[in-house]
């Protein structure tokens, strides 16, 4: 039990201390770094908490993907984040405001939290037992059956993300040369060879 | 393990629309650019199948797929109206596109995904599929704003949708954890059940911040004030008949998810929502009123006076109870014939085969082009309320639904933003019909054009005489809302 409570507040405490760091570091490319750190750790929290497959996700889809192409982007974009920074200091007071004031709702929300005594009756997927089922499992039972509806709609969303992408940032270049495979097998010996006779010692 | 397949008859006109579009892109992809006009007449007609399809799938009330779709009378109407106003612009895109150069397969394909996202969100009966709902529209309008690609404007109308749209969308998702941390589930009508006869005061603190982001989500979807801030530049900056499909389609979807989230599940929580509506709809109505009167560009003000229409349209949803309800219901439906007919004016004037956008482009417009300025001062007059036109109707049923609800403050100050509000309808009629002429707008108007126009036009003018179906539909409408 102890070493779980320690494991968990080692993972948090790197969690919470590399989302500081992915706001506060001078280098953007640091910055993305610490991003990474810090999913990494909430992976481990995922392993803590039991739920394997999200921890596997993460890593892949967040570490493996998304920080990537952050890290590509920030490394290929010419930004220049000192200017960028600039208003940093000046939008501290509203952002800090801000953050007060969402903090202020948590504490009260915490504060008013009471489990209902019915609440277990009304919870819509109880979760099986993991001795039991694997998380991936559970998931793969209900993603096509119970949530079909949304899973189809997130492919449709995927979709349009596609179609998208290629409506804005597609373009025929003109004089391109393309590879036509059908055009080359069909090409005949006497289009491509020509044969010249070459007299000795004359060079041609 | 043997699982049943749902139900899939009440979704059939959502699944026919999903399967037309991915069918069209294969067909848009294989015959190449110039199928445009094709693929573009072929969603319409997709689009109008769908439209034949809703109320025939739909008797009474229906939920399926493990009750995360719902439909009903409700969401026939409002299907209705979304899938009118998508073909209808559409059909004005057409000629513009061409005429402008960007006419591409993908963007009728585009219109037909996030008309798909829009029944979805009116079909919605859960948090999630409202959230997906959502994302699905959202996205294809994002990319719709953006998609005169090769201007500043329309890219920068693009990128603040999509920034702003992200936010709301995260405030929108944070709500949404907070009701499910607070209520442990996600379904509309658990929700319902749940809130059934309880006093709004006991409920508590941590449910009512996830249902005020909830609101604030939904509130910038439907550019309600003060969360209005993206609409003006990206109204100005996207296509023109891109323009006319975000003051029409989206709006009527976001404020049927309006009307549906706050009436089904949190209707029994009224005291503690009424406030928050009550504050955006005044607030929009003043700003809608008071902001448009120094534009000069027309969709700008087409934007602001879509901020205010949004404020009159609320007034009716904080009035609630199912009066209320049929209130906003018919201020949707002559919004969507009022704003389309505007935009198709507004897609007349070119000049030289440019498009002009100054308000003082209309200039002597009744000497010019004297159909065209009949059709802009009625709608104008509708829009500023005067009787007997349309929007006139559509006023006094919000205001009357919000005076039996004992909303007096809300009305008065309801009738006086719209007395504000005449001042730049009615400058826009002087300036055709008193002022000297500038150059003349081309001719002639495209056919399909004209043809909207004139069904605007009529629709507009002559409800008075006739309006029996409108009224008796978002009667049943509501009705069935308040039925479940």
């Amino acid at each position: 039990m102890i070493v779980q409570a320690l494991t968990f507040y080692l993972f948090a405490g790197i969690t919470v201390a590399a989302g500081v760091m992915v706001v506060s570091a001078r280098n953007p490319v640091h910055s993305v770094l610490f991003l990474i750190l810090a999913f990494l750790n909430s992976a481990g929290l995922f392993v803590l908490m039991g739920a394997e497959f999200l921890a596997m996700v993460l890593v892949v889809v967040y570490v493996g993907a998304v920080a990537v192409l952050f890290l590509f982007v920030v490394m290929m974009l010419d930004i220049n984040f000192v200017e960028l920074r600039q208003g940093f200091l000046q939008y501290l007071p509203i952002g800090g405001l801000i953050g007060l004031i969402l903090l202020v709702e948590l504490v009260l929300v915490i504060g008013a939290w009471v489990v209902a005594p019915d609440a277990a009756a009304t919870i819509a997927e109880p979760m099986p037992a993991p001795e039991r089922m694997t998380n991936t499992h559970a998931l793969g039972l209900i993603l096509y059956t119970r949530y079909v509806y949304l899973f189809q709609i997130a492919g449709l969303i995927l979709l349009v993300a596609m179609v998208g992408a290629i409506v804005l940032t597609l373009r025929g270049r003109e004089g391109v040369r393309k590879q036509r495979i059908a055009a080359q097998v069909r090409g005949r010996r006497e289009e491509r060879v020509e044969l010249k006779k070459v007299p000795t010692r004359g060079g041609i | 393990m043997p699982v049943a397949v749902p139900e899939l008859m009440p979704a059939l006109p959502e699944i026919f629309l999903a399967s037309a579009a991915m069918a069209l892109i294969m067909f848009g992809a294989f015959r190449g650019e110039d199928s445009t006009r094709t693929v573009s007449w072929l969603a319409v007609l997709a689009l109008v199948v769908a439209a034949i399809a809703v109320p025939v799938v739909t008797q009474s009330r229906v939920t399926t797929f493990a009750g995360l779709f719902v439909t009903d009378a409700f969401a026939v109407f409002m299907k209705e109206l979304i899938l009118l106003g998508s073909a209808l612009a559409i059909i004005m895109s057409m000629g513009f596109n061409e005429r402008e150069k960007i006419a591409r397969f993908e963007y009728p394909i585009l219109f037909l995904f996030a008309t798909l996202g829009m029944m979805l969100m009116v079909s919605a009966n859960d948090l999630i599929a409202l959230y997906l709902g959502i994302e699905l529209q959202s996205l294809s309008l994002y990319v719709l704003a953006a998609f005169r690609r090769d201007t500043v404007r329309s890219s920068e109308a693009g990128l603040k949708y999509f920034v702003l749209g992200a936010l709301s969308s995260g405030m929108l998702l944070y709500g949404c954890s907070m009701i499910y941390g607070f209520t442990g589930t996600t379904r509309f009508d658990v929700l319902a059940a749940m809130f059934a006869g309880v006093d709004g005061a006991e409920v508590s603190v941590g449910l009512i911040i996830g249902l005020v982001f909830l609101v604030a989500g939904l509130a910038f979807k439907v550019a309600a004030v003060p969360f209005h801030m993206w609409i003006p530049d990206v109204y100005e900056g996207a296509p023109t008949p891109v323009t006319a499909f975000f003051a029409a389609a989206p709006k009527i979807a976001a404020m049927a998810l309006f009307i549906r989230v706050l009436i089904g599940p949190f209707g029994d929580l009224a005291d503690q929502w009424r406030q928050i509506i009550i504050f955006i709809s005044i607030a929009s109505m003043i700003l809608g009123a008071l902001a448009a009167i120094n534009q000069t560009n027309i969709k700008r003000l087409m934007a602001y006076s879509a901020i205010g229409h949004v404020g009159y349209a609320l007034v009716g949803l904080a009035a609630g109870g199912e009066i209320g309800v049929r209130g906003v219901l018919i201020y949707m439906a002559i919004y969507l014939a009022m704003v389309l007919g505007t935009f198709c004016c507004i897609l007349c004037m070119r000049v030289h085969g440019r498009m002009v956008e100054g308000i003082d482009d209309l200039a002597g417009l009744s000497k010019t082009h004297p159909m065209v300025a009949l059709a802009l001062a009625i709608f104008m007059f509708s829009m500023s309320g005067i009787p007997p036109l349309a929007g006139f109707f559509a006023k006094i049923y919000v205001f009357f639904a919000a005076i039996q609800a004992g909303l007096y403050t809300l009305a008065v100050i309801g009738v006086l933003s719209s007395v504000v509000a005449a001042f730049y309808y009615l400058r826009i009629v002087k300036l055709m019909y008193f002022d000297e002429p500038v150059e003349a707008f081309d001719r002639p108007i495209e056919r399909g054009m004209g043809v909207i126009l004139a069904g605007t036009g009529v629709f507009t003018l002559f409800f008075f005489a006739y309006p029996g179906p409108v009224l008796n539909s978002a009667a049943a409408a509501a009705a069935a809302l308040f039925a479940g």
